[in-house]
């Protein structure tokens, strides 16, 4: 059986691991070769890696870093953060990453997608998407959250991943940083539409967030979340126990 | 010395990370002639196994591949080059693979529940089949990662292990110095890495 995956997240600035609630009010955590050490000791699955700034300030990935994290950790990698052509796909991959995360680049320019899935393969392309909901239905926002594209969400899904892309970030506005779970109603309407895996982000505040995520959906693959686990409220392993106690498949390392 | 076979198809960053943390000398090589000196081969690969064939034979790889093989030079293939080890694939038409392992490469949808996804990708727990000295450090239930649409049939001969997902998938396979597997070690955490370290103790 394949196991569901737990997913970390670096939202990375200037070199070091932030976490913003409802993505305002950043705050310094920890440096992120260390933290991504720690994550996959602890049995991490996969991690996500964004530059969270660079879609607004254009700043280049911090590709140190990246060569850092992928020389020491040999789990999945994935990159996001300020991806907008072919080179920033070649820059993340050469330097040890495995998947490179889509966002505002795919909004600003939707054939970014299907060159990357041509060139690299679907398996490298995550469309990664962060949504809320305005007037009874769900909107896609640009630039970190913050802007309003007026793009439904369920459109934007079936068109990336006709377009190539193999896996879906679906991070949900309305529930991120309130650690009250995940955005079950939001996730549940995307896997409908997706049929690539899709990895549920925003909103987790317990181990028990992931066990209600996993049984709801079977359609959600991973669950992905950054500061339950940068403060050390869930720690991972004991979050893979309780998963497994509840009947999820999970990998125990 | 370990040769990590560069024919330009996918990314060695890791691999050769991976075989560095372990303790391995390795090198990266696209030339022939170097796999002559090489102890041990890994052929890598990812994407499509007709492009990777063409750049195989473009290159003279695929006989230097051959003739290190027929010397018994331990070989490991990893993913697209565990599969390019067989006698073909179907994967866009039929190719000839190496012909190193009895078997044939094939899409895995039809065989593959239709409520899973396509391509398999993610962790997924190994049912070992036939001890190896290739596994003397892994152990039946031990998860590793993968990311594939296509899986090599036809070979039961020669399986080491098997991956379930809605079917029997081949995860890893050996005929005598010539082994494979559909995983990614350099991915799979310290499992992977305990595999990547038993074949350096092969030979």
């Amino acid at each position: 059986m394949i196991a569901r995956r737990i997913v970390p997240c670096l939202d990375v600035r200037d070199g070091r691991v932030v976490k913003g609630v409802n993505f305002s009010g950043l705050c310094d955590v920890s440096d992120p070769v260390e933290l991504a050490r720690r994550y996959a000791q602890g049995g991490a699955d996969e991690l996500v890696f964004y530059d969270i700034t660079a879609s607004v300030e254009g700043r280049a990935l911090f590709t140190d870093i990246l060569r850092g994290v992928a020389s020491t950790i040999f789990i999945p990698l994935t990159v996001g953060g300020g991806i907008r052509e072919l080179a920033d796909f070649e820059r993340a991959l050469t330097c040890g990453a495995d998947k490179v995360s889509v966002n505002s680049g795919a909004i600003e320019r939707p054939a970014l997608i299907g060159e990357a899935a041509r060139r690299y393969g679907s398996q490298c392309v995550v469309l990664s998407v962060d949504a809320k909901r305005v007037d009874g239905r769900y909107c896609v926002f640009a630039k970190g959250g913050r802007v309003d594209t007026g793009i439904d969400l369920l459109e934007w899904v079936r068109r990336g991943v006709g377009d190539g892309a193999g896996e879906l970030v679906v991070n949900s506005i309305d529930t991120d940083g309130v650690k009250r779970g995940f955005d079950l109603p939001m996730l549940r309407a995307v896997c409908e539409v997706s049929p690539v895996p899709v990895i549920a982000s925003g909103g987790a505040g317990c181990a028990q967030d992931f066990v209600e995520l996993f049984r709801a959906l079977p359609g959600v693959t991973a669950g992905l979340a950054a500061s339950i686990f940068h403060y050390g409220e869930v720690e991972i392993a004991q979050l893979k126990q309780t998963l497994a106690d509840s009947g999820v498949s999970v990998r125990i390392v | 010395m370990i040769a990590v076979i560069d024919y330009g198809v996918g990314n060695l960053f890791s691999l050769k990370s991976s075989l560095a943390a372990i303790g391995a000398q390795a090198e990266t090589t696209g030339d022939p002639e170097a796999l002559a000196r090489a102890d041990k081969l890994v052929l890598p690969g990812v994407g499509a196994f007709g492009d990777a064939r063409e750049k195989l034979a473009q290159t003279g790889l695929d006989a230097a591949i051959l003739s290190q093989a027929e010397r018994g030079k331990p070989i490991l293939g990893i993913c697209l080059g565990m599969q390019l080890l067989f006698d073909g694939s179907e994967e866009f038409g039929f190719h000839a693979g190496l012909g190193l392992i009895p078997g044939r490469v094939r899409a895995m949808r039809p065989v593959v529940p239709p409520q899973l996804k396509v391509p398999h990708i993610g962790w997924n727990a190994l049912r070992i089949v036939r001890p190896h000295p290739l596994l003397q450090n892994t152990r039946e239930g031990d998860c590793v990662y993968f990311v594939h649409s296509y899986y090599a049939t036809d070979c039961e001969r020669h399986t080491l292990a098997t991956a379930e997902y809605g079917a029997e998938l081949t995860a890893a396979v050996a005929r005598g110095n010539v082994m494979g597997c559909q995983f990614h070690p350099e991915k799979s955490g310290d499992v992977g890495l305990g595999i990547l370290r038993a074949f350096c103790a092969i030979g």
